[in-house]
Formats: C-alpha cells, structure tokens, sequence
C-alpha cells in the first residue's frame, strides 16, 4: 500500500436492482475517493442514490436481486464482490456506519451500553468490564452526560440527541479508520445538529478518522466538508473541493441547489428559489443530462450524456464550461 | 410494585365473579331451561317437581341460589352433581387438572421449542427450497384435524405396530400420575404430547417467521449488520429476541385456553380424564354445579395465564417496565 494511496477509492460503481426482469440502475458509474482524514460530503435530494452508495460500500446490500459493478478499494482491499464473512471483519472495526434515525437504529429492548459493548467484543478479546470501561470512556466523550448510568439506559429512554451520540460512540468504539455517517443530523433538531456536526468534524483530530457524510442539507456540507460530490439521480453531477464548490459552482443543479439555502445576511427573499419539478424516476432517467428537464440551462447539446469534465478545481458533468460559457460566481458565500 | 399486585388481584377477583353471575345466569334465569325439570326427568309428577325444587332450593330467589352455590363451591366444597347424586364437584376437578396441566404444559414444551426452530431456520433460509419445505410443513400441521392424527397415532402405536420394537414401550391408553411412575408419566404423554403440539407448531412456526422477516428490514437489524455481527447473532440476539414479544402474547392465550380444558379433542382421544373431558361430559347432561365448577376452573388459568404474560412482557420488553 502506498503512502499517498487514498483510504478508499470508488471507481465507476454502480448498482442496479432487478425488476420484472430488467435492471433499473440506481447508481450510475460514481467514481470518488476519500483520503486519510478527510470529510466528504455526498450531497443530493431523495432517491439521487447516496444512501445505495454507501450500503453498497458497506457490503449491506446483499439482496440476490441487485447487481453490483464498478470497484472500490478500501486500504488497497477490493470491496465489490467481497464475501459477506470478509466484510464482517471490517464493518464496524475498520468501516462503521451511522444511520439516519437514531429512534430506531437501536435494538430496542437492550441498553445503549450493551450494544455498544457487543461491537467491542465481536471484534477485539476483550472481557464484558473491559469492553463497559471503554463504552462508558466513549460515551463521556461525546458529551453524553453521565455515562455510567446512561450506559444501562435503554433506547427509549434517551432523547434524540443522546441517541445519536450514543451511536456516534458505537461506530468510534472499535476506532475505524472510516466512518460513513448517513444523514446523521436530519432527525434531530437544529440546536442538536449543531453540536452532532461538532463531534463529526473533531472526529479526525481525536481518532484519525476519515469521515464519509451522506446529507442532503448544503448548509451541513458547507460546515463540514473539505470535499463535496454532488449525485443527481445516481449520476456523479458535480465534484471538488467544499469552499471552490460554494464559490463558484459549476454545474446548474449545484447552483439552484445553493440558491435554495436562505441568507443569513442581507434582505430576505420574499420567496425562495426552489427547484422545479422533481428528479426522475430510475426507468424515466432521461439518457442525456439527467437534470436537463429542470434545468434553466438546458439546450440541444443536452440531449447527449455529458461527460465528467475537469473545470478548475472541481470536476463537473456539465457541457456548459466546454462551451465556453461557464456559470457566474456566486455574490455572496453566505451559506458558511 | 405491592399496590401493583394487589390491583391485579382484585382485577382479577372482579373477572371471576362476572364471569360466574354471567354462567350462572345462562343456566339458571335462561326461560325455559329449568334445572328443576332436567334433574326430576321427563313426565315427573308435580309433586315430584315441587320436591326436587325445594329440596335444591330452586325456589329461592335467585341472588339467594347464586350465593349458596359459591359458598358450596368455594368455601364448604361440597357442592355436588344434579346428575350423579352425591358426586362431589369439586374432587373430580381437583382429579382432572393434573391430567390437563401435565398434557398442556408437555405439548406447550415441545411447541415452543419446535416452532422456534422452525420459524427461525425458515426465516434464515427465506426464499429457499428449505423455507418452502418447512412451510408447507406447518400448513399441512395446521390443517390436519387432531382427532385424526390422534386415531391414526393410536392406530400405529397402539395396534398395528404395537408389537414390533418401535412401539412395544408404548402403554395402554389412559393417564399414568407422575407421581406414580414419572417414566410411565412420560411414556403415556409424548404422544398425545406431539399430537396436540402439531397444530401449534405450524401456526407458531408460521408467524414466528413472518415476524423475524418483517423484523429484519427495521433499522436496528441494518445497525446489527453494519456492526460486523455474525448473520446468526443479528437473526438471533437481535431479531428473535424482538420477535419474542408477539410469540409470548400469543402463546399465553392459546396455553391458558388449552388449561382450561381447550385440548378436549386430544383428551378424548387418548383416554384422558381431563378438564375439557368434563367440561364436555357436564355439558352434554347440563350438569350445572359441574359447568359452574369447570368454567370457573379455567377462567381462574386464563386469567392466571394473562398475569403471567404480563409479568414476562415487563421482562421482555422495557418500553412495558416504563409505561406503567
């Protein structure tokens, strides 16, 4: 393995789920990497396919009836493809994983602590008070206030917040090198969310961990990320740095989707710039630009599916730049 | 927790006298069922009738007639039969129930354990040839009539392949008291045993499976998974183990129905003296202290039985401890 070798390197995945005897492809030819404690944010709305992308990683996908091509290699080690007994050894000690909703992402009739201790032994040899003294360690540090007692708490008896704390702990608790965090904040409230985000982008000082953040809130990405991939119906639309990306993106749908965050400065918009329409559905996907329907942009070279161009610092699957007529900088970087 | 207790208890004693006015209503304020006629038999003489009715007291008024019988079946235990006269209630339950308890609790054993079984390796194997074989199993379970089996049970082991090596331990029909011969105990209940566990066994296994796959797409069988647990711990610590919760609330109610004296088919069957052999035998002579005393008998296990599965839905399920 080499030194400068991303952590995880995705090429040309895609997945594809069978349905009255044909594939509808759910993730098209994604290609990204995360390097060594990084924070990527994959953007994109509902459907556009981050969260297959990331089971996918994860080996969670394992339904006879979905079709995994493409690679991703994680620390050298191919994981499309990869037997269910490997990938166990690096789920939840090498990869861990986060879910949306901490309400129902725990069992609910053991303690937080007792979940959290069964992932520390089903990777390390380590005794039941070993494994609570670590648990109880973890949980201090992500702020949940006493931890001792709050280890023998069952789910239900937690607030949202705790919760996803508590998982937060239970993905840290074997030290992965990788963590992919899927709309970690979205069921919480906005106060909530902040500090959530906190323990997110510390998470790489503390434990040297590269974070993979699934959202589909820009405002979250802009806090965040170093990096940003934008999906758009399971296609790679946009790609690059966070700050080149919030100031000057290249790809419309990123743009309109930066016009719909409100202003923190300014006058307020009487009404905001929302997206017409809505994306379409795997079988409709057009086979040119898959944003083109919406897009204020769109014209007859749209109709060919445009390819993934390098545009600055970014990289973009747009035909604007190639034309020659790119789209303006953003006025105000206020999102951050 | 001891306010708790009590509650329940005086819940439960609430249960049991409706239960027992409405039973007693049926039988004795129903028109044209007048127990004077059934015990004096057909064509009796007036006299006859005014003789039989003061003798048992039917011509007293009725909340008069409900309190004697409760004191003669609770507190002196003498109550006796209209039918059989001076057969003692009371006695032939007290007989009866170690007989349907050893059959029910035997066959609710060999049910549980068998419908885990096969639910949870049907579950693990959805979709395959062994999921589809085991569920056909249950349904052919489910659907034979346990008179049947039972016959053709006692038609194998009792007569045709009785003498052969197989079957030759197999005793006579009728019931052999634990105390008596705890081997003989067993030897004359495992079949009746596995007959009356069948049916369960299919319907148990069915739902158990149902439930662990529709268990298996909630979120916290994805976090189990995505910790790098063994498919086996995620079904079984994590999905059975949730599971549990519907199984013991159905289990509860089909255990107390068959103490009750619900197994009347497998008793008769098998030469049992059962509860539900009694039930049926008052039944069919309208033998009214007996049905007061049988009903009364079961409705004290259902309730007992609804207790107990409370008790273990606190243990099983926290969100239950907190609730109350």
């Amino acid at each position: 393995m080499r030194a400068e070798a991303p952590l995880l390197e995705v090429h040309d995945l895609s997945v594809s789920f069978r349905s009255r005897g044909r594939y509808i492809p759910i993730v098209e030819k994604v290609s990204f990497s995360v390097g060594s404690r990084e924070i990527l944010g994959i953007v994109g709305e509902s459907g556009s396919g981050k969260s297959v992308t990331a089971m996918a990683i994860m080996g969670l996908i394992d339904a006879p009836d979905v079709k995994i091509t493409g690679s991703a290699r994680f620390r050298g080690q191919e994981l499309v493809g990869l037997p269910q007994k490997a990938f166990r050894h690096l789920r939840g000690r090498d990869i861990a994983m986060i879910f949306q909703d901490p309400m129902t992402a725990f069992t609910p009739v053991y303690t937080i602590g007792w979940q959290i201790d069964e992932q520390i032994r089903a990777h390390e040899a380590l005794s039941k008070t070993g494994a609570r003294a670590r648990t109880v360690q973890l949980l201090g540090d992500m702020g949940v206030p006493d931890p001792e007692r709050t280890a023998n708490r069952y789910p239900h008896q937690l607030s949202g917040g705790l919760r996803q704390r508590a998982m937060i702990a239970m993905a840290l608790s074997c030290n992965p090198v990788m963590l992919i965090a899927d709309e970690p904040t979205t069921a919480l409230d906005v106060t909530v969310q902040a500090q959530i985000l906190d323990l997110l982008r510390n998470l790489r000082h503390n434990y040297g961990s590269s974070v993979l953040l699934i959202t589909h809130d820009m405002g979250v990405v802009a806090e965040t990320c170093d990096n940003v991939m934008v999906l758009y119906s399971g296609r790679v639309a946009e790609r690059g740095p966070g700050e080149a990306i919030f100031a000057q993106p290249a790809h419309p749908y990123t743009a309109a989707l930066l016009d719909s965050i409100p202003p923190l400065t300014g006058p307020r918009p009487a009404r905001l710039p929302s997206i017409a329409g809505s994306p379409p559905a795997p079988l409709e996907r057009p086979s040119g630009c898959a944003f083109a329907p919406r897009c204020h942009y769109a014209h007859e070279s749209c109709v060919m599916l445009p390819p993934l161009i390098s545009y600055g610092s970014q990289d973009v699957a747009c035909v604007l730049p190639v034309e020659g007529r790119p789209l303006p900088p953003r006025v105000v970087a206020d999102v951050a | 927790m001891i306010a708790a207790l009590f509650r329940r208890l005086g819940q439960t004693l609430f249960v049991l006298f409706g239960i027992s006015v409405l039973v007693f209503l049926v039988f004795f304020a129903t028109p044209g069922a007048d127990p004077t006629s059934r015990i004096a038999g057909k064509n009796a003489s007036p006299e006859t009738m005014a003789r039989v009715r003061h003798e048992y007291g039917f011509d007293r008024p009725l909340p008069v007639q409900y309190a004697t019988m409760m004191k003669k079946l609770f507190i002196t235990r003498d109550l006796a039969s209209y039918v059989d006269r001076g057969e003692l209630v009371v006695p032939e339950i007290v007989q009866a129930a170690p007989v349907t308890l050893s059959l029910a609790t035997g066959g609710a054993v060999i049910w549980v354990v068998m419908s885990v079984v096969m639910g949870t390796t049907a579950a693990a194997f959805r979709g395959t040839l062994i999921d589809r074989g085991l569920m056909i199993l249950g349904l052919i379970g489910i659907s034979i009539p346990v008179f049947w089996l039972g016959q053709v049970a006692n038609l194998i082991t009792q007569a045709r392949y009785h003498d052969t090596w197989l079957f030759s331990w197999v005793p006579g029909l009728g019931y052999i008291p634990f105390s008596e011969s705890p081997l003989g105990w067993f030897r004359a209940l495992i079949i009746p045993w596995i007959v009356l566990a069948v049916l369960f066994i299919g319907i148990y296994g069915r739902v158990l499976r149902a439930d662990l796959i529709a268990v298996s797409g909630e979120d916290f069988m994805r976090t189990a998974r995505a910790k790098g647990l063994s498919p086996a711990r995620v079904l079984l610590v994590h999905g059975l183990r949730t599971s549990m919760i519907t199984f013991v609330s159905l289990f509860g109610l089909d255990f107390a129905q068959l103490i009750g004296g619900g197994a009347l088919l497998t008793e008769v069957v098998f030469g049992l003296q059962g509860v539900g052999r009694l039930t049926y035998q008052a039944l069919s002579n309208l033998d009214l202290p007996l049905i007061m005393a049988s009903v009364m008998y079961s409705a004290v296990f259902v309730v007992l039985a609804n207790a107990v599965v409370d008790m273990v839905y606190v243990f099983l399920d926290p969100r239950v401890r907190d609730a109350r």
